[in-house]
């Protein structure tokens, strides 16, 4: 490699951030100041390959900087390019992926305030000129209008990030404008968050089995967790030993709950049998679907289920090492789970030995920084690899080919903490919740126009209508958007539709990672959609033409019928139709095939422009 | 049809093309066995010397029980797979492909785009005057190369030919995201401050015209670069002992540029600097 580091110098905080994560460099061949050349260091270089290895610390290293200066200067990169011996070409493409990151000088704080959906709905664009007006030039606060939060529930949501040692965050949700002011201008003493079952207007329920710990278990307490039935069944999978525990999952039925609806065991049967080693379990936690926050309501209010559940996967399969790939907007959500694997790892669930069964597991946690698209399995790998978040061609499946090149089971965290219950309970037990194919109980979010938004636990075959009159649907409902914003919309007149994945299918919509926004008749349709296509253009990797182009030509002809209907529309209607057909056609991956669903579907069966 | 392997001995792979036997040696791609029986895909992103990251999405090609359509170039023909490179749906996509890039950088050095737009009923104005390009100006930071990336279709082949696959140098790489995706120096500095070595391998596998050699650009603006009045010469390079081959593009008997075969089997079209733009002496008649 043709390695240059440019002029930039780091300053020392710039360097301190860097060196407390990856440690003192060791020679100047690594980055040590000039005087600190040691006589050893004039006969050998070091760093070379094997900081190389150390590749996938480039997004952490970024994190690093990002959370102690607020953005990531020229210096600081070279920095740590040079401490990875990774070409900063490369890492000012990393860089400039990720919409967290700023390459150019900023503020310390950065607030972020949702303009998605759900926000949009409960009047974010007001909310954000009111913040705007209070925080002009000088405040020291960068505002920053962006895409959903995960805190649809608590619609409209603002997240304040100040850079420092250590960062500090602060969410207002419901966000005023004065809330929002405050947890930018004093992150330390805005009101704490509501707890995590505040999200779940069915806490306490007896009858739930997902959330049924949450809001009744410590958090922050293993013990707790243990006392609430917690940590049976990996001890029940240590009983039926790894093709045990896949034969369980299998007869369960347990499909992904990801969006893509992949059968668990088949992908756990593949990811075992592969000769390639090692193995690496891989637990998708970006949720970064507008209108989702069920992965967040699970890891806030019951963290130490995911690490068991991860730990029982990553057995079955043969990993020995899991990534939990948690979304940057997380930061309650990153502090919960770190804490409890620190926890499972002091108590022996986690590391050399768990449970003493002579098994070895260990789990990094690693956070993303604002890209949808690294929710993409593959395009996960290459974000925790430290490349661009960009999807990988398939074939090669991850199966045999993931994560550093090596067969990975990639699953989303509601799909793991299913296999709870699947072991505790027996696959048949678990098999006879819900329909025939669509097995277990499912977890909705919905957001919008009801009176109890929040994650619901219901067994898949309810409909739609039962889920959204326990959420409290208010009256002139217009539209519900199924799935999320690569799903659909549907009518009130279709209520009935069950809640399951073939039962939407047939619908011709389908559940996607079970969003459920309902809009009634206030809320413009045309703004949403042209929303929805802003959402895709703005997070489409770039990678492929369809989707890079496309979104963009779908946006424009959208803002062209914002206030059209009918013989006015109908030309750019059509336009939309050719590249939408294409982009689901011939896109790489599941964003640009689906980004053209929701608003085809608000053209098709709400009348849209009609 | 057969594409005949060179060098070891392979199993072949059988499977039909339009309804046409196909037998391609195992680890053929669907688009070497178009090509092998004569069939006209449209490729971009392709290039001979390089894996293709099959980003444009111009070879398209539908593929029995796939749910999408599948680029004809990265794909491995397999036993029994039944092919269809011209239906109705494959050529949709093409054509939109073609629109889209069309309307979003300029195409007008990109050797046969013009040829498939019409071929495809492409018509790119069709997204209206206002539709969104991607206006750059030039880059003109050094004497050797000039880069233009309102010719860019973000085919990743400089990326990978500057990167892992051939120079090892990594000096560019994609920045930003989406549309605003663009092949970049750290921190979008000059050429001149970063680890470009100028062997111009990128220049030679832009096919797009996008990365050129000054000298053309130069002779493009004043209007005096015409193809056509050229000829080629392929030589070998005299400054050193690997002994490349070069081919001389001259023109009114001066050299525009430095070309390289493709097929040479030690060099695959790379050079270095030396023999890529070293070659003012030859012309010095002082
Ligand atoms: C653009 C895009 C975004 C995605 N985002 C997520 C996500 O945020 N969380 C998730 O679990 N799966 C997401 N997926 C689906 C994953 O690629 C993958 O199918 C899933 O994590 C597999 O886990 P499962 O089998 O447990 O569902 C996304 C897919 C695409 C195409
Ligand atoms: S479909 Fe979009 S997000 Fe997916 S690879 Fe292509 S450009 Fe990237
Ligand atoms: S500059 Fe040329 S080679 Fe590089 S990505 Fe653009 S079109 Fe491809
Ligand atoms: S192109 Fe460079 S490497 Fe090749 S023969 Fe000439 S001087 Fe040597
Ligand atoms: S937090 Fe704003 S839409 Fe989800
Ligand atoms: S040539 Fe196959 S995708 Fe570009």
């Amino acid at each position: 490699m043709d390695l240059h580091f440019g002029d930039g110098k780091p300053t020392d905080e710039e360097r301190a951030a860097v060196d407390a994560l990856l440690g003192p460099p060791r020679s100047s061949w690594e980055g040590a100041a000039r005087d600190d050349m040691r006589a050893a260091d004039l006969r050998w270089a070091r760093g070379g390959r094997e900081a190389r290895e150390r590749r996938d610390l480039l997004l952490p290293g970024l994190h690093a900087l990002n959370d102690r200066i607020g953005w990531i200067s020229e210096g600081a990169l070279g920095y740590l390019c040079r401490r990875l011996t990774v070409p900063p070409a490369q890492a000012y493409g990393v860089a400039t992926f990720y919409a967290m990151f700023s390459v150019k000088p900023r503020p310390a704080t950065v607030l972020h305030v949702c303009t998605d959906l759900a926000c949009t709905a409960a009047g974010a664009s007001e909310l954000c000129a009111g913040i705007e007006a209070r925080l002009g030039v000088g405040s020291g606060v960068s505002v920053e209008r962006g895409p959903c939060l995960g805190l649809c529930e608590r619609a409209p949501a603002a997240l304040a990030v100040r850079a420092g040692d250590p960062v500090r965050t602060a969410v207002s949700a419901p966000a005023t404008v004065e809330g929002a002011v405050l947890a930018a201008s004093a992150p330390d003493s805005a009101p704490v968050e509501p707890p995590a079952a505040m999200a779940v207007p069915q806490a306490g329920d007896p009858s739930l089995t997902l959330l049924r710990r949450v809001g009744v278990v410590d958090p922050s307490s293993l013990d707790d967790y243990r006392a609430h039935g917690g940590y049976t069944a990996l001890r029940r999978a240590f009983e039926l030993g790894p093709a045990g525990v896949i034969r369980e999952v299998t007869d369960s039925g347990l499909l992904g709950r990801g969006g893509a609806a992949f059968p668990t065991g088949r992908k756990w049967q593949a990811t075992a049998s592969q000769p390639d080693h090692p193995h690496y379990l891989v637990c998708n936690a970006d949720e970064s679907e507008p209108g989702t926050f069920k992965d967040r309501v699970i890891m806030e209010g019951d963290p130490f289920a995911l690490v068991e559940a991860m730990t029982i996967a990553a057995y079955a399969t043969g990993a020995h090492q899991g990534y939990l790939y948690l979304r940057g907007e997380y930061p309650r959500a990153l502090r919960r789970l770190e804490h409890a694997v620190a926890q499972a790892r002091a108590r022996g669930l986690l590391g050399e030995d768990v449970l003493g069964q002579g098994y070895a597991f260990d789990i990094e946690i690693r956070r993303g920084a604002g890209a949808y698209i690294c929710g993409e399995e593959t395009a996960l790998f290459n974000s925790i690899e430290g490349y661009r978040g960009e999807p990988r061609s398939k074939p090669p499946f991850p199966v045999e080919k993931g994560l550093f090149g090596k067969p990975t089971v990639e699953n989303n965290v509601e799909t793991l903490v299913n296999v709870l219950p699947i072991l505790t309970t027996g696959a048949q037990a678990y098999a006879a919740i819900g329909t025939g194919r669509s097995t277990g109980p499912k977890l909705f979010c919905v957001s919008g126009s009801v009176d109890r938004p929040g994650v619901y636990e219901l067994p898949f075959g309810a409909t739609l209508g039962e889920l959204l009159v326990l959420a409290g649907v208010r009256d002139r409902l217009r539209a519900v958007l199924l799935g999320g914003a690569a799903g659909g919309f549907v009518r009130p007149d279709e209520l009935d539709i069950p809640l399951t994945f073939e039962g939407t299918r047939e619908a011709g919509t389908t559940l996607g990672s079970g969003v459920v926004m309902a809009f009634d008749d206030t809320v413009p349709l045309p703004r949403l959609l042209l929303r929805i296509a802003e959402f895709f253009r703005d997070e489409s990797c770039g990678q492929c033409v369809p989707c890079r182009v496309g979104t963009v030509r779908q946006e424009e002809a959208l803002h062209r019928i914002v206030e059209r209907t009918g013989a006015a529309a109908a030309g750019d209607i059509a336009l939309l139709r050719e590249v939408g057909r294409a982009m689901r056609d011939a896109s790489i991956c599941g964003l640009g095939q689906t980004a053209w669903n929701a608003v085809e579907s608000a053209i098709d069966r709400l009348g849209a422009y009609e | 049809m057969t594409a005949v392997p060179l060098g070891v001995p392979r199993r072949m792979v059988e499977f039909t093309v339009d309804g046409e036997e196909a037998r391609v040696p195992e680890g053929a791609t669907i688009l070497d066995a178009c090509r092998a029986s004569g069939k006209d895909v449209p490729t971009l992103c392709q290039g001979d010397t390089l894996t293709p990251k099959n980003a444009c999405r111009a070879c398209v090609v539908e593929v029995e029980g796939s749910r999408t359509l599948v680029p004809a170039c990265s794909r491995r023909a397999e036993p029994g797979m039944e092919v269809r490179t011209d239906t109705e749906r494959a050529r949709h996509s093409r054509k939109i492909v073609l629109e889209l890039l069309a309307s979003s950088v300029d195409l007008s050095t990109t050797p046969k785009a013009a040829d498939w737009i019409k071929e495809y009923g492409a018509k790119p104005d069709r997204f209206g005057p206002d539709a969104a390009r991607v206006d750059e100006s030039p880059k003109i930071d050094n004497d050797l190369y000039v880069r233009a990336y309102d010719k860019c279709i973000l085919c990743y082949k400089c990326v990978d030919a500057c990167g892992e696959q051939w120079q090892n140098t990594f000096a560019i790489s994609v920045s930003g995201r989406g549309f605003d995706a663009r092949i970049a120096v750290e921190h979008d500095a000059p050429l001149t401050d970063s680890a470009c070595v100028y062997c111009g391998n990128c220049v030679e596998v832009c096919p797009t015209g996008a990365l050129s050699f000054k000298s053309e650009f130069d002779m493009r603006a004043a209007g005096t670069w015409n193809e056509a009045a050229q000829t080629r010469t392929t030589t070998v390079c005299a400054y050193c002992g690997v002994g490349c081959n070069l081919t001389l593009h001259v023109q009114d008997n001066e050299i525009v540029k430095v070309t390289s075969p493709h097929d040479n089997p030690v060099t695959h079209g790379n050079l270095c600097i030396k023999g890529r733009f070293g070659y003012q002496h030859v012309q010095n008649r002082g």
